[in-house]
């Protein structure tokens, strides 16, 4: 039993990570209807970012993640203007396989600056943890769990509760009607990119500590993110959280009581077992194309 | 016959293969045997046969895979494990890794094609990280992460493929095969009918294909080409590891794809031999060389759409020939014609809830044979949901669609169109990617028509209905340059050529303007003339007191009228719905 808590603690640490990216990439669904297989490079790119801030230009903590968030937000307007803008009115295949060159791009021109040897960042704190009962909690899981629990708040309350998100949620539901309405739906998407890749880097930046910082980083998480998208039903948000958890939660049980090596081997696993049996996830709604 | 066109001759192409096969084994046999160039040669060879599949599921049938890779390598495994470690011949253990490649592919296609075409993107993405995973860790079966070596060439009828020119030669003329058929199976009817679903999905499926089973085959037909691509491959170099097949690698077959252009086998063999070349050109670029490919497939999206084939096509070659010679009428006109009491379609209290709208509520309607029928009723009335309801795209909530004796209510579109349910669509829905002709081919085909297994009669009919809408002229090009009004035509003649039993027309004159709605009347004058059973939707009051024998009143979801046109247009209920209730003058 003992066991089990501190794998559901992990697991949920972990699953965190999924879903914060796993919104980044749904909000993208959701505003601009871009599948974005560059999603899990914001996570590594907003993890260098960091390494930057803090082993280079040796900054303080706090000070680096500010940076590397203002940085990511403007990337992701940057990465908008190189991969979206200019095939809007194309459908969505080449927004994708644009998406896919950005992500292979990324993660090579990281490679050639950086090297293909991890970095390595230290704590975010000093405590290595605090024991509670038969749980340990580790001081970056737990960093990494309030964190996304604030920010899916804050997400909660900007979307909810004020006009800009009031205008988010218009350009999602339908972009011509928002535009009659004069809400500016260009810059609504660019801004829904930008956070889209603040969220990315975030999550980035939040494993960073716990794994090594490495190029490919975010290939892998990006596959559990889309997973984790399709488990919890796709382009909806409390599903991407929902989904993010469950796979972070069932893929470090089944490490460690089922098999090591093939431990990423059971988010697709999953992933085929939703598709075949539920293929609309924990909270979709069949989509179905207007005639 | 008197129409003779290239898409419909049996043996097209085939001398030009078989003269490509003979320069293409001269071309091995002077090559080097052995050494760099000849790697360089079986690697292009063998890259540009696992590309073609990718011209199949992504150029033809528009569906994302990034497995093409992980295929190669399980071809490329059949050949190393079944040789190596179960004493099979070559090419025995070929079909074994071929064959399991296929089985693969069916099993994630039939898993996630039913869904949006992002879904095969992860799923395809995730199969190539496992197939990895699998074959640097299954050590007992896969050797692991040090590969296998001495890989076996094979003999075949006292032929040896021992050396590199013969063993070359084998994958040139694989690749002239492999291309040959890849090129054949565009203009074919499978095909026709993959574009026509990369195209418009909804209006494939309403013209008869079967949406997810094309899907599915295409996936396929990738697999084990890229299979064929793979078992070759670990002959030619005789020796794999897992690194050979990873996720970068499938990168690198889509870009090659969409380099060439992704529409045709031979762009996408002037992809694969560019990117093959490239990266020994861009020696100097050393570790840089990835991060450009992926800044090249940005830009190629942006700038070269249809690849350097495309590009090459749209300036050089592209030329619309007309098509001369007669054409028989189309049969249908008379085959049909007879006005009767016999009813082909009938809709019994058909009910439609969106969540608490009843955008239908139960409604009836019976066409008769022979008849022009209208539903009409102001917006929001339920009209569009009614055809979109009866051809199959929404379920109903209740009720029942009876059309020629069968009970269709619960069957998919693509049943009801194999019926005999042709329709178009308000916002028109063509193929935009193929030709006017190819449009009305893909009508023509129709699982049911007469003569949908004839290919040479497959185009006489799309050229008469063409005629019949005249634009017979436009044949050759592509859809997307006519004009609104003539799509609008296209999709008509797209439903005529499938010889339906009934023709719904969703608003066929939206959009147009006086003129364009003067000529659509004309049209349908004629065909009612000819004694067509139609169904037709329409605002346009002038219109539907011109050609209707029949008319059905909707408003809210529910039938306020149904009769002669006279009676119906002077019903008081009728006259309200369109022109609110008159004000108590008495009052």
């Amino acid at each position: 039993m003992a066991t089990f808590l501190q794998l559901l603690f992990t697991g949920l640490g972990i699953g965190a990570i999924y879903a914060l990216v796993a919104l980044g990439f749904v909000l993208l669904i959701r505003a601009a209807n871009v599948v974005n297989f560059a999603q899990g490079q914001f996570a590594m790119l907003g993890a260098y970012f960091l390494v930057i801030g803090i082993n280079v230009l040796e900054l303080p903590y706090p000070v680096a993640i500010v940076m590397s968030v203002v940085l990511m937000a403007a990337f992701g307007v940057i990465f908008a203007g190189a991969t979206y803008w200019p095939l809007r009115h194309r459908g969505g295949l080449p927004v994708i396989i644009s998406t896919i060159g950005a992500s292979i791009f990324l993660e090579n021109t990281v490679l050639v600056l950086y090297g293909p040897s991890p970095e390595v960042l230290p704590n975010l704190f000093d405590s290595p943890g605090i024991q509670v009962g038969p749980v340990f909690m580790d001081s970056q899981y737990l960093a990494i769990l309030v964190s996304a629990v604030l920010l899916v708040g804050l997400q909660y309350l900007i979307f909810e509760k004020t006009l800009l998100g009031k205008k988010l949620q218009a350009t999602s539901q339908d972009k011509e009607m928002a535009s009659l309405l004069g809400i500016p739906v260009a810059g609504m998407i660019l801004f829904t990119f930008a956070y889209s890749s603040m969220l990315g880097g975030i999550a980035g930046m939040l494993v960073a500590p716990v794994l090594f910082v490495s190029v490919g980083m975010g290939g892998l998480i990006a596959l559990k993110a889309f997973a984790a998208n399709i488990i919890g039903g796709y382009g909806s948000i409390p599903g991407a959280i929902l989904g993010g958890l469950s796979l972070g939660v069932a893929e470090t049980m089944g490490a460690s009581y089922i098999s090591v090596p093939y431990k990423d081997a059971f988010a697709f696993a999953m992933l085929l077992m939703f598709l075949m049996v539920r293929p609309q996830g924990l909270f979709g709604e069949k989509i179905s194309e207007k005639a | 016959m008197s129409v003779n066109l290239a898409s419909a001759r049996v043996w097209r192409g085939t001398p030009q293969a078989i003269v490509a096969c003979a320069a293409v084994i001269g071309l091995a046999l002077i090559a080097p045997g052995e050494g760099y160039y000849l790697n360089i040669l079986m690697q292009a060879a063998t890259y540009a046969i696992a590309v073609s599949g990718l011209v199949i599921v992504l150029g033809y049938c528009g569906q994302i895979s990034i497995a093409q890779a992980a295929f190669f390598g399980i071809g490329a495994y059949g050949v190393a494990i079944g040789t190596a470690d179960f004493g099979l011949g070559f090419f025995p253990a070929m079909l074994c890794g071929v064959g399991a490649a296929g089985l693969l592919g069916l099993i994630l296609g039939l898993g996630s094609l039913r869904l949006g075409g992002h879904y095969l993107a992860m799923v395809t993405i995730s199969f190539q990280q496992i197939m990895t995973l699998f074959a640097t860790n299954w050590i007992s079966f896969t050797h692991g992460p040090d590969g296998i070596r001495n890989i076996p060439r094979p003999t075949l009828w006292g032929l040896s493929f021992q050396n590199g020119h013969a063993f070359l030669a084998l994958c040139f003329v694989s690749l002239v095969l492999v291309t040959w058929m890849v090129w054949r199976l565009k203009t074919g009817r499978l095909g026709r009918a993959m574009q026509a679903v990369r195209d418009n999905e909804l209006a494939a499926g309403t013209c008869g294909i079967n949406v997810f089973a094309t899907k599915v085959i295409a996936f396929g037909m990738s697999a084990v080409v890229g299979g064929v691509g793979g078992a070759l491959f670990a002959g030619g170099f005789q020796y794999i590891s897992p690194d050979q097949f990873t996720f970068a690698e499938s990168i690198v077959l889509l870009t090659m794809a969409l380099l060439g252009g992704a529409q045709s086998p031979f762009g996408s063999l002037v992809g694969t031999m560019l990117l093959v070349m490239l990266p020994e050109w861009l020696r100097f670029l050393k570790q840089v060389y990835l991060a450009v490919y992926g800044a090249a497939v940005i830009l190629i999206m942006v700038f070269l759409p249809d690849g350097l084939w495309g590009l090459m096509l749209d300036r050089v070659i592209r030329r619309a020939k007309p098509i001369v010679g007669t054409v028989a009428p189309l049969p249908l006109l008379s085959e049909h014609g007879v006005e009767s009491d016999e009813i082909v379609l009938k809709v019994e209290g058909l009910a439609k809830h969106f969540g608490g709208v009843k955008a239908l509520d139960g409604v009836d309607l019976a066409v008769r044979r022979g008849s022009v029928h209208a539903l009409i009723g102001p917006n929001g009335s339920g009209k569009s949901t009614f055809i979109n309801v009866v051809t199959g795209l929404y379920k109903p909530t209740s009720g029942r669609v009876i059309f020629m004796g069968q009970d269709l209510t619960q069957a998919a579109p693509y049943v009801r169109n194999r019926a005999g349910l042709a329709r178009t669509y308000q916002n028109i829905r063509v193929f935009r990617g193929m030709t006017v002709l190819e449009n009305v081919m893909v009508g023509a085909e129709r699982p049911g028509n007469d003569i949908a297994e004839n290919p040479a009669a497959v185009v006489e009919r799309a050229l008469a209905a063409l005629d019949f809408v005249g634009l017979r002229g436009d044949a050759h090009k592509q859809v997307g340059t006519l004009s609104y009004g003539h799509q609008r035509y296209v999709e008509i003649a797209r439903g005529l050529a499938a010889s339906p039993q009934t023709l719904l027309l969703d608003e066929p004159a939206a959009g147009l303007n006086m003129t364009e709605k003067h000529e659509l009347g004309e049209l349908l004058r004629r065909l009612k003339g000819h004694g067509m059973t139609i169904l037709i939707i329409d605002h346009d009051m002038n219109l539907v007191e011109q050609v209707a024998d029949h008319i059905t009143v909707l408003n809210f979801g529910r039938r306020i009228a149904d009769g002669l046109p006279n009676e119906v247009l002077a019903h008081p209920d009728v006259i309200a719905a369109y022109l609110g209730e008159p004000r108590n003058e008495a009052a």
